[in-house]
């Protein structure tokens, strides 16, 4: 090897020669494989490294986007978004967090605030992370952070936007509320982080994806342990959009001053296109309270409550329609051919059937009667004869046309389909057949019958518009941020009866006289000008205690075991605009505690949308230009 | 003498020369983005790098006068003083990191693994100076260099200092492989190496274990002892081809990188410069290596031939073994980049080593 080189005479050490040779390639080999590393990492995955560079450094600070705003159907506001003031802390900025604590808990209130860094700490929160200790502070609690921020090392305020109610408990059940992500939403949609609102109840909630908006958001570079040295990019949040309701303000307040101090429901719909004009569940809450951390002892309260104000009951609560369910009786026998309108039957005060006597309310009875009066003056005896004529198969089909015993479809959670009994759903519930004397109750509205305020109001704007059965709706559009209609929702038919004109129209005739006719059971519904029609129902709260009373003398049994009083109605009684349903728990009689709410509601509808002065001239008119 | 002054300076290794300033140059670039905290460009670490760049070239220029051949009686003295202060160390050493490796001396940190390598280097050429009999070294001949390498490397593995130990190790095998160690004893020795590997792993502290471990799958323990690995890969990698630029690299100013001054100051010199930036560091060395090579190869007397060798393998392992850990092929051993890390015992005792090859290269001319 050697000879191939230098001269050997030249070369001191000719022994070494080949083995440095064979040395300095091996290195040479070596520094080739850390050359070939290099361009592994650098070239090929330059890209990827670079990613988890930017993740070692980068932090991103989420800014949530202004929730988008409600409107009633006027462009009124009805929950809107305000800044609301929080107190963070970074706990690794406080050189002794005992203290700070102490005093941040001594300035605002706030409690439990070790429990919220260890609760953060425990879900892996990175360091110099803040943590929010104390939400929605009062004037007076930002100004005293103010004032002592040198004592409070690592807290600061932020400002975030926080949903607020403009009338409280306004329509709490529609609007519904929003809180902190939990736990489950984070597990169900993957763009909701930590800390996120999220609607949990109500509009809020069905309408989340709309009103949420894109939260914007800073790129804040930190170092390795986590300090915050610079913002690197701000990414502007997208307001949420903004939604139009079907129900008005004026009207809404209005059917919450009549339900003042009472429990139970009020539901009022436009017959001819299932817009909700206003909803009342009573009691209710104040929805402001679960924005912002709900505090244990309000949620506890209002969980523990025996009143139910979570419970929208214009939807979740079910009770016996009584009397009220007399119209579904009188449209499934003029349907069937059972009924027509003069048929005749006699009321001694009661009636013999399978070995025991049914009572009508008025023990004196009612004589012999056609189908208006018996609507007008409500006589039961009548009522058991169509029933079982018709028999309770016949009833459950009628009753499903109208949309008993159904889910509505109303676009809010939790509904009650209530329930409407026949021989088959017997069968199946109990593995028993039907007898018929159960008819008897179920054509009164008692027994299994069970129904939803929103249901019955849908039955009154049946009769009101001819028997379409719309799907109640209480969002008119969606807005967007650009002012105009994103997504606007038009009225769904869900069922059309055929009824048979001069047989409607005999049925609102005597629905007309229950509030404006002689005998009949709700004239504190009356209106002067506008002819509403009506019919009262009585609900039994204690089981077997006689059949459903319409007497207007005043009953002495104690108020939780008082009757629930239902009116269902639409007027004016020729092109009705307004149907509702209310129902007052433990209120008694229809005529006297839910007719007046709905003459109440009524009133101010017609003052804010007056009908055509002369609605006879109009027919006239309309009649001769056929 | 003054003809002699003339023909030195005519005969000095100006290539050599200026790769280690090159060498040194870059180290400073890459202690200032260490050292970057986004605000001063001149930490005071950047100051001292300067002070001992300036002290290792004039270390490097005191050993050029001296005639190499005169080490050859310095050799066991020197190596003796090393042994000392290596026991000194354990004595009276002061402690970072749960290492024993330096004392202090006021202004000055002296940390004597620097110079166990010299001494080593040294020892070992003046005991291999003698040609080897017919048919090469054999197993009885390493006897002496085996007790020669074990007491320091002993030394240093207590401190515990893995990184300069392996160096020792494979500087004296790289010595005793040019010196004419016979192939049938290399294969011994290589079986009996790897018979030894696995008894080792009981002699590793545990920390040393977990690197082993972390080496082999880092994301065993990404914010253990893996993280070092694992934050000095991303940063090579995210310089790309062409880096971030001079003080853009985000791995080192924000202290995701470990010892970035230091251990791991190649991370912080790739992710600012790139592919680009550590092949011509790299080249850099080769072009070192191979002067050092050619020097042994062209060296007036055995001796000197050797301590080449030794010389430019000091360099060579510290290099690879050095990258190697920050690429991720090899576990985390604390080691510096010969001329690049920061530190003024590591900087002097390296430059002065480069002044001794210097003097080789210089000397052949003059006797």
């Amino acid at each position: 090897m050697a000879k191939f080189h230098i001269p050997k005479s030249n070369r001191p050490v000719p022994l070494l020669e080949p083995r440095i040779v064979t040395l300095t390639v091996l290195m040479f080999m070596i520094l080739g494989v850390v050359s070939i590393r290099l361009y592994y990492l650098q070239a090929l995955h330059h890209q990827e490294n670079v990613e988890l560079a930017d993740r070692n450094r980068i932090r991103l600070q989420r800014v949530p986007a202004p929730r988008g705003l409600v409107f009633d159907r006027n462009h009124r506001p009805l929950v809107d978004t305000r800044p609301s003031f929080d107190a963070q802390i970074v706990p690794e900025d406080s050189d002794n967090l005992s203290l700070t604590i102490e005093r941040l808990a001594r300035y605002t209130g706030a409690d439990q605030i070790a429990d919220k860094i260890s609760d953060a700490d425990e879900a892996g929160r990175p360091p110099y992370e803040p943590i929010t200790v104390a939400e929605r502070l009062g004037w007076q609690q930002v100004v005293a952070l103010e004032a002592h921020q040198l004592d409070l090392p690592g807290v600061s305020l932020q400002i975030t936007p926080a949903r607020h109610y403009l009338y409280g408990q306004l329509a709490a059940h529609l609007l519904g509320y929003v809180g902190e992500v939990t736990m489950s939403d984070l597990k169900a949609h993957d763009d909701y982080h930590m800390g996120d609102e999220i609607g949990k109840f109500g509009l809020e909630r069905v309408w989340e994806s709309f009103l949420r908006g894109d939260a914007g958001g800073q790129e804040i570079e930190v170092d390795a342990v986590g300090r915050r040295l610079r913002v690197l990019k701000e990414i502007a949040d997208t307001p949420g959009e903004s939604i139009v309701m079907t129900i008005d303000l004026n009207l809404q307040q209005a059917a919450e001053q009549a339900m003042a101090g009472k429990n139970g429901a009020f539901v009022a719909l436009d017959p001819r296109n299932g817009d909700v004009l206003a909803m009342v569940s009573h009691p209710a809450f104040d929805p402001d309270i679960f924005g912002g951390g709900v505090k244990a002892s309000a949620w506890k309260e209002l969980m523990t409550d025996p009143n139910h104000p979570l419970q929208n009951r214009v939807i979740q609560g079910i009770y016996p329609p009584g009397s009220t369910f007399k119209i579904v009786d009188s449209i499934a026998g003029l349907q069937e051919g059972t009924l027509k309108p003069d048929t005749t039957y006699t009321c001694p005060g009661g009636m013999w059937f399978g070995g025991r006597e049914y009572h009508c309310w008025r023990k004196q009875g009612h004589g012999t009667i056609e189908l208006h009066d018996a609507i007008v003056r409500s006589c039961d005896v009548y009522f058991y004869n169509v029933g079982q004529k018709l028999g309770v198969d016949r009833i459950a089909k009628w009753s499903n046309q109208m949309g008993l015993g159904l889910k509505t479809g109303i676009d809010l959670d939790h509904e009650n389909p209530g329930t409407i009994p026949s021989s088959a759903w017997k069968q199946k519930r109990f593995h028993e057949r039907w007898y018929p004397a159960e008819t008897l109750s179920v054509a009164i509205g008692q027994g299994y019958v069970a129904t939803t305020p929103l249901q019955m109001a849908q039955v009154a704007a049946q009769v009101a518009n001819g028997g379409i059965r719309y799907k109640p709706q209480f969002v008119k559009y969606v807005e967007g941020l650009d002012g105009n209609i994103a997504k606007s929702y038009s009225p769904v038919i869900e069922n059309r009866i055929k009824i048979d004109p001069d047989a409607l129209e005999d049925v609102k005739d005597a629905m007309a006289d229950v509030v404006n006719g002689a005998g009949g059971t709700a004239h504190k519904a009356h209106l002067d000008d506008v002819v509403v029609c009506g019919k009262t129902g009585t609900a039994q709260v204690v089981g077997d205690k006689g059949p459903s009373g319409e007497d207007e003398t005043e009953d002495k049994t104690p108020e939780q075991f008082k009757d629930h009083a239902w009116f269902i109605a639409f007027a004016p009684k020729d092109h009705p605009t307004i149907a509702a349903a209310c129902i007052i728990e433990h209120g008694g009689h229809g005529g006297s505690a839910s007719a007046p709410i709905i003459h109440d509601v009524f009133q101010r509808y017609f003052q804010l949308n007056p009908p055509p002065p002369k609605p006879e001239i109009a027919r006239v008119l309309e009649d001769n230009s056929q | 003498m003054a003809a002699g002054d003339r023909r030195f300076i005519l005969h000095f290794d100006w290539t050599l020369f200026i790769l280690v300033l090159a060498l040194a140059g870059i180290g400073l670039v890459s202690v200032i983005s260490a050292s970057y905290g986004g605000r001063k460009i001149i930490d005071p670490l950047v100051i001292r790098q300067l002070i001992w760049i300036a002290a290792g070239t004039a270390a490097l220029l005191v050993a050029v006068l001296v005639d190499y051949r005169a080490l050859q009686a310095y050799a066991y003295p020197f190596y003796v003083l090393v042994i000392g202060l290596l026991i000194a160390v354990m004595v009276a050493g002061h402690a970072t990191g749960g290492s024993r490796r330096w004392i202090n001396l006021g202004a000055f940190h002296l940390e004597p693994s620097e110079l166990a390598k010299l001494a080593v280097v040294l020892v070992m050429v003046r005991y291999l100076r003698e040609e080897p009999p017919k048919g090469g070294w054999g197993l009885q001949h390493l006897i002496v260099p085996f007790v020669l390498l074990g007491i320091p490397a002993a030394l240093v593995l207590k401190q515990p200092d893995l990184g300069t130990g392996l160096v020792l190790v494979l500087i004296t095998i790289t010595l005793v492989f040019v010196a004419g160690l016979n192939w049938r004893t290399m294969l011994v020795l290589a079986v009996a190496g790897m018979l030894a590997a696995p008894l080792s792993w009981h002699y590793l502290k545990p920390y040393q274990r977990q690197r082993l471990v972390s080496f082999i799958n880092p994301q065993a323990d990404p914010l253990g002892s893996g993280y070092h690995i694992i934050q000095s890969e991303i940063a090579i990698g995210a310089g790309g081809p062409f880096g971030k630029g001079f003080l853009k690299g985000t791995q080192a100013r924000l202290n995701f990188l470990p010892e970035q001054s230091t251990d791991f100051i190649f991370a912080v010199f790739a992710e600012e410069f790139g592919l680009a930036g550590a092949l011509l560091l790299l080249a850099l060395y080769a072009s070192v290596i191979a002067r050092g090579a050619w020097i042994a190869r062209h060296a007036r007397d055995r001796f000197g031939a050797l301590l080449a060798v030794g010389l430019t393998a000091i360099v060579f392992w510290q290099v690879a073994v050095n990258i190697g850990m920050a690429t991720g092929m090899l576990p985390v051993v604390g080691i510096t980049l010969p001329l690049v890390s920061y530190g003024g015992s590591s900087l002097i005792a390296m430059m002065a080593a480069m002044g001794i090859l210097i003097s080789i290269n210089t000397r052949r001319y003059l006797f």
